[in-house]
């Protein structure tokens, strides 16, 4: 997916201005907040469980070679072949050679956050394989034109049901409807000769297990299942991050993940897949691949960013970010948004293709607080605003500022001879009123808010004056 | 016991009577207070712009200025917190500073914590007639589990009816230097906070960071509203409102 990080700020402005998208925001939000709060108290330990989780996936990440061979070793007696891609255009020659080598002309897909950092719609289209998005939220989007998705589990937060009215309509060429359930019905009839005539299906995977060779899916539409059982070929592509190594761990992260993405106690699917189709079975591919991505991760092992690997994709952070909120999915600019995308985004495209990320965060801390698996978010960030500094990929003027403040304010008689003006002046621009409606100094803080104006004299002054 | 006042740079600069009235607090719960004259800023714009040297630097000075008292007590959990939990950690690489990071970390408290937990103040000077709502700034918060101290301070205080407000633990959208490189995206956020302020009703707002009240007052009378007071929990609490 082309990345767009750098048009950031323009982006966010451009979504703080949009009345029907600020309308749709308002209204999904706190929704999965309110929710998650309610699931969380159904753990008896809610807090050990995330540091169970925390260690679990700090275990496998420290030895995760291991774990990888391990997987591919299980997974490929059980009949599947594991592929590995270095980046999103290895992903897309896989895929297609796959899709060629068994002749495929339709592919239908479950929920793949990987295919859009690969872009391998686009890839299969240009092979001649037409790709099917199955999730609800990715058809209504890939109907639109291949719009990208604004959020990692809930892709079309940022739209309204008069919206997918609309593009319903125009794209099935049916009477227009605003009833939800009647939306949903013409979707499963549109998409039900798509699964039933598809020659391969493409899912995500939300983990990989490595004792069986198995990939779980997390999906509430069913058509996970359609997806991964009705095509001959079923091709899984996930990120070398997402492998645990038993069923057991498996099921401690489970008892995070859905409670903490929707507030689901369980999705409504749940799927752990083994292998290929057995003599003795009635369904599932008798072709089974793993395409398992490297595209920026590896390089994260072991990393001062390494606790990013172990995010389990459930979008708690997004969900109670004060930014997001406020701009939605689409102005972060690639796959990822919201908290998560705005330390992915940098690690995975590049560090100076993103450079407002990191710095597009109020650091207030919600974000850890929810995280099912306690990754230090905005220490992150501010980690990545760090590495900005090093290599001088922020403005020279914001960072001569810096310096010349801080050179101040380690010599006390100039600091305090400073803010004696600064705060004269400050409450001259006031004119005895107290605020400031324009600071030339601070125009984005007075754009929309008033500058209250000091009480006039400095602490410092006051205090000596006090003393006798 | 003596008990060292950390300003802060923004009351030194905006708001001196959070300051004074810190001290009659302070005084109130029977501590000896000294304002170490040299203080400026204890680096936390320099620390979340990633300029990590600046930092250090600041982080040493104020480490080396409040070291030689009790206790440090800042009218800020932002502040607060930069010293207490984030010192120790920027000065890693520096084994004495490091050391002497640390040991004054546990001494760190923000104000209405120390006077709950440490100090345990009897009286409160103080008086104020009507409703406040309580915003809960987000470092002295999640890092350092300021909630209940500063409710619990108002609810000894006989005239104060408070009135909680939707989202009182959601970020105001200051975030320091956020404020004024995101200007639009830190203005929708204070828009919110500002609606949940109004829809209680309260004669006035109250906060410990006084970063979060300029966002908050500059907001609130930007939309127009005159009425509602923004207040410092200290300036409350010495009755100085």
């Amino acid at each position: 997916m082309e990345i767009r990080s750098m048009r950031f700020k323009a982006n966010a402005s451009a979504k703080l201005a949009d009345a029907g998208l600020q309308r749709n925001l308002r209204k999904a939000k706190g929704k999965f907040v309110d929710t998650r709060a309610v699931a969380i108290k159904e753990i008896d330990d809610f807090e050990g469980t995330r540091r169970a989780a925390r260690d679990l996936r700090d275990r496998v990440l420290k030895d995760l070679d291991l774990w990888l061979e391990r997987f591919e070793t299980q997974a490929t007696a059980r009949g599947a072949t594991v592929l590995w891609a270095r980046d999103g255009a290895e992903i897309c020659r896989h895929v297609v050679d796959i899709a060629r080598r068994h002749g495929v002309k339709k592919a239908t897909k479950s929920k793949s956050m990987l295919s859009e950092e690969a872009g391998l719609n686009q890839a299969l289209a240009a092979a001649g394989v037409e790709p099917v998005e199955t999730d609800l939220g990715e058809y209504i989007l890939q109907i639109n034109d291949n719009e990208p998705p604004s959020h990692i589990i809930a892709p079309v937060m940022h739209k309204n049901v008069e919206q997918v009215a609309d593009l319903f309509a125009k794209t099935h060429h049916k009477p227009r409807k605003t009833d939800i359930p009647q939306l949903t019905r013409e979707a499963r009839e549109v998409l039900r000769s798509h699964f039933l005539t598809a020659d391969m299906g493409i899912s995500g995977g939300n983990f990989l297990v490595a004792e069986t060779g198995s990939v779980a899916l997390v999906t509430n539409e069913g058509n996970g299942r359609m997806v991964t059982t009705l095509p001959k070929v079923h091709v899984v592509i996930t990120g070398i991050e997402k492998v645990i190594p038993t069923l057991e761990d498996l099921s401690l992260l489970m008892r995070l993940l859905p409670r903490s993405a929707t507030g689901q106690s369980i999705s409504n699917y749940f799927s752990v897949l083994t292998g290929v189709k057995q003599p003795d079975e009635s369904d599932g591919p008798e072709h089974l691949y793993f395409v398992l991505v490297d595209n920026g991760r590896a390089d994260v092992v072991g990393s001062e960013y390494h606790e990013m690997l172990r995010c389990i994709r459930c979008g708690a952070c997004m969900n109670h970010c004060p930014v997001y909120q406020s701009i939605g999915g689409h102005a972060y600019g690639w796959v990822y948004p919201g908290p998560m995308g705005s330390i992915l985004t940098p690690l995975y495209a590049g560090i100076e293709n993103a450079v407002d990320l990191p710095n597009a965060a109020t650091l207030c801390g919600q974000c850890s607080a929810v995280c099912p698996v306690l990754i230090p978010l905005p220490e992150l960030m501010r980690k990545l605003r760090e590495e900005q500094v090093e290599r001088k990929l922020r403005p020279l003027a914001e960072r001569l500022a810096l310096k010349a403040w801080a050179w101040v304010a380690n010599r006390p008689a100039l600091y305090a001879l400073g803010t004696w003006f600064a705060v004269r002046y400050l409450k001259w621009l006031a004119g005895g009123g107290d605020r400031i409606r324009v600071l030339a100094a601070a125009p984005e803080w007075t754009a929309g808010r008033d500058f209250p104006a000091p009480q006039g004299k400095t602490f410092r002054e006051l205090y000596r004056q006090r003393q006798p | 016991m003596r008990v060292a006042l950390f300003v802060t740079c923004l009351v030194d600069l905006m708001r001196p009577r959070i300051g004074f009235a810190a001290i009659e607090l302070l005084e109130a719960a029977g501590c000896e207070v000294v304002v170490p004259e040299k203080q400026t800023c204890c680096g936390q714009p320099a620390y979340n712009s990633g300029d990590r040297a600046s930092a250090a630097m600041l982080a040493k000075k104020t480490i080396a200025e409040f070291e030689p008292f009790d206790y440090l007590v800042a009218p800020s959990g932002s502040c607060a917190d930069q010293i207490r939990t984030e010192y120790p950690g920027l000065l890693a690489d520096d084994p004495e500073w490091h050391g002497r990071a640390v040991a004054l970390a546990s001494r760190v408290h923000e104000l209405t914590d120390f006077l709950v937990s440490v100090a345990k103040i009897e009286k409160i000077p103080g008086a104020f007639e009507g409703s406040v709502t309580y915003h809960d700034s987000c470092a002295g918060l999640r890092s350092l589990g300021i909630k209940d101290q500063p409710r619990a301070l108002l609810a000894r205080m006989p005239g104060v009816e408070l009135k909680e407000m939707t989202g009182a633990d959601e970020c105001c959208g200051f975030g320091g230097t956020f404020a004024v490189k995101f200007g639009d995206i830190s203005t929708a956020i204070a828009a919110k906070k500002c609606d949940n302020v109004v829809a209680t009703g309260a004669d006035a707002v109250v906060a410990g960071d006084l970063g979060c009240l300029l966002n908050i007052e500059g907001k609130l009378r930007r939309m127009g509203d005159e009425k509602t007071k923004v207040l410092h929990i200290a300036e409350i609490l010495a009755g100085d409102a």
